[in-house]
């Protein structure tokens, strides 16, 4: 019983800080997505589902929502495929100093601000930038790469947005493999492949899925990054739920397209949870 | 010795009270709301308001009309003056969001052309919502590199000869305005959306991208990412005079969309005479013309002040020519019924436009 108080006490100070930081502001936007106007100034506002509705009306709206899962799922890929192989060799080959820097340069971009970041992309990317220039010198007759306001550059400036998170949660986990279980598969004649399927996928999985999580979600509602990198090209549901709240102030609309999403972001992460336990 | 001691101390103190003195006087400080570089904001314009009247000028942006009028509704008491597309000025009265303005005492409002200054968007029931500032119209400008002949057709942004090179504002009303002179509609209540929805469509080859404020338009312009793209007629002569850019605006033959900005003051702002003295520089000929011949601006609404710009300003000679203006079709106050139509088709039109 007594224990039950220390573990309360001590709990209850995170869970008032959720319920001010997370749970309000939450029913806050649930409450207005629900509403048929937002409630300022002297507004008649009632009760409706139609926010909802509207969503299953309008086919353009599910196509946004599937394009925004899709590059969701692209981009963790890719930074799967990227940062899986970068984590596995900066815990079992390089040591000392080297890591050390290595992790640094891995660390170094969170220290700017996204925006400058997706910025210097749109200086990199663009007709005659610095990337189409850098080329058309090391290989002349290239011709204009025309990257700039495709989907392709949208990818490539979220993938290096999130690739870091990718990298550090799965270097702790792989990090935390003992070595001794590596050496005793090699010593039993089993391949390379067979070691990296068998043994450091598997034990690396929560690592792997904590960092597919940590960038699927947000990259779902990502509307910055589309604007300045994707153009005529950049329209995706995170956009259009930013119309909403800036350019034409329909709230209710904004917050039912986002409670859409959230419900939907659920249902993908538990389809996907069988599967992560059976690998436990 | 002793003495220059006191006299050092007493200098310093006397160094204070006027530090102290001064801040308390110049205390006296408007916020206005404004799209960003849109006159407002002049360096030199705040210098010599500030020596005229002792008032500083800070500024807080919007890059659409829902914005601002987000803005306004969220932080009642806050902003001195705002800058309202008269389109939109019964909309913020009716919700009370700004106040009648006295003008009386506002000596600049006599020289103001009467159609605008008693235009009905600004002013009922004989009180005066908002000041008249300057007009302008929004079609599009190209770039004269790319261009040996400017076109005047509002279908060159149509033609497939421009196919990926256009740049496009990504705003509803605007779009569907736009959409609507090049069919010959009323853009103030389209006859045939379906129409208005093919004629957007077609432009899925021709957009290279959408761009939303005046900084932005000039940098996608400078880096050549497109050769003609929509525009307002001051923003173009901004380009042109202060940036140096190869920009021609054009006036189409089917028309234009044309607008006239006022400038109210919101309910309860917290200086409301200062605010007044504001807009009353703001529509004095010596800031227009200083504008206009240094930085490019829209055509003002003070009569007075235009006829003072050299002869050959563009605010004199392309839009007083009269055949060509008759063409433009001003924006009127909006149903909401009808503003929700054009939200939802832009947006539907949007995600056509994904490959």
């Amino acid at each position: 019983m007594n224990q039950r108080a220390a573990v309360l006490s001590l709990i209850s100070p995170a869970y008032l800080w959720l319920t001010l930081t997370i749970l309000l502001p939450l029913s806050a936007m649930l409450y207005y997505s629900f509403l048929s106007d937002v409630p300022i100034g002297n507004r008649e506002v009632s009760w409706t589902l139609e926010n909802y509705g509207t969503f299953f009306e309008k086919a353009f709206y599910s196509e946004l929502m599937l394009r925004s899962f899709k590059l969701g799922a692209e981009v963790t890929a890719f930074c799967l495929l990227l940062g899986f192989p970068c984590a596995l060799a900066l815990s079992k080959s390089i040591g000392g100093r080297t890591k050390e820097a290595l992790f640094l340069l891995i660390i170094l971009p969170f220290w700017s601000n996204a925006l400058v970041r997706i910025f210097s992309w749109t200086m990199v990317l663009r007709g005659n930038g610095i990337l189409e220039y850098s080329i058309n010198w090391l290989l002349p007759g290239t011709g204009p790469l025309g990257l700039m306001f495709t989907y392709p550059a949208i990818l490539l400036g979220l993938v290096h947005s999130y690739l870091p998170y990718m990298i550090l949660t799965c270097y702790i986990s792989i990090d935390a493999i003992d070595n001794q279980l590596l050496e005793a598969a090699r010593s039993m004649g089993a391949g390379k492949l067979t070691i990296l399927f068998r043994l450091i996928v598997p034990l690396a999985l929560p690592g792997i899925v904590a960092g597919s999580v940590l960038i699927f979600i947000p990259v779902i509602g990502s509307f910055m990054e589309p604007r300045l990198l994707g153009g005529r090209n950049g329209t995706f549901i995170g956009t259009i739920i930013e119309d909403q709240f800036t350019a034409v102030f329909n709230w209710p609309l904004g917050a039912a397209l986002s409670f859409i999403m959230m419900g939907l972001v659920l249902l993908v992460l538990l389809g996907f949870s069988p599967i992560v336990r059976r690998f436990k | 010795m002793n003495f220059r001691v006191l006299l050092k101390f007493v200098c310093f103190q006397w160094l204070i009270v006027l530090i102290l003195g001064s801040s308390v006087i110049s205390a006296a400080e408007i916020r206005v709301l404004n799209w960003q570089g849109y006159g407002t904001d002049e360096a030199w314009a705040l210098e010599m308001f500030k020596a005229r009247t002792s008032i500083e000028v800070v500024h807080d942006y919007f890059n659409s009309e829902q914005e601002m009028l987000t803005k306004l509704r969220t932080n009642p008491g806050v902003y001195d003056v705002v800058l309202i597309n008269s389109a939109y000025t019964g909309q913020a009265a009716e919700e009370g969001l700004i106040e009648a303005i006295e003008t009386t005492g506002m000596a600049n409002v006599g020289d103001l052309s009467p159609s605008m200054r008693n235009d009905p968007k600004l002013v009922t029931d004989g009180k005066t919502y908002g000041v008249a500032w300057v007009w302008g119209v929004t079609s599009f400008a190209v770039d004269t590199g790319d261009f040996q002949q400017t076109p005047d057709s509002i279908e060159a942004l149509w033609d497939p000869k421009n196919a990926g090179r256009v740049g496009w504002r990504d705003d509803a009303v605007e779009a569907v305005q736009l959409a609507a002179v090049a069919l010959g509609q009323d853009i103030n209540n389209p006859s045939d959306m379906n129409a208005i929805r093919q004629k957007l469509r077609a432009l899925k080859p021709q957009i290279r991208t959408f761009w939303s404020s005046e900084d932005e338009w000039n940098q996608f312009f400078s880096a050549n990412e497109f050769d003609l793209a929509t525009y307002w007629s001051g923003s173009a002569s901004r380009s042109k005079n202060t940036f140096g850019l190869p920009v021609e605006f054009v006036l189409p033959q089917e028309g234009a969309i044309g607008w006239l900005d006022g400038l109210s003051i919101p309910t309860n702002a917290p200086n409301r005479n200062e605010a007044k003295a504001f807009i009353n520089f703001m529509i004095d000929p010596d800031f227009y013309v200083k504008w206009d011949t240094e930085v490019g601006a829209p055509t003002s609404a003070n009569a007075k002040a235009v006829s003072m710009l050299p002869a050959d300003a563009f605010n004199r000679t392309a839009l007083s020519d009269s055949k060509k203006v008759a063409k433009v079709q001003f924006m009127g106050p909006m149903e909401n019924a009808l503003r929700e139509e054009i939200v939802e088709l832009w947006q539907e039109t949007k995600a056509y436009f994904q490959n």
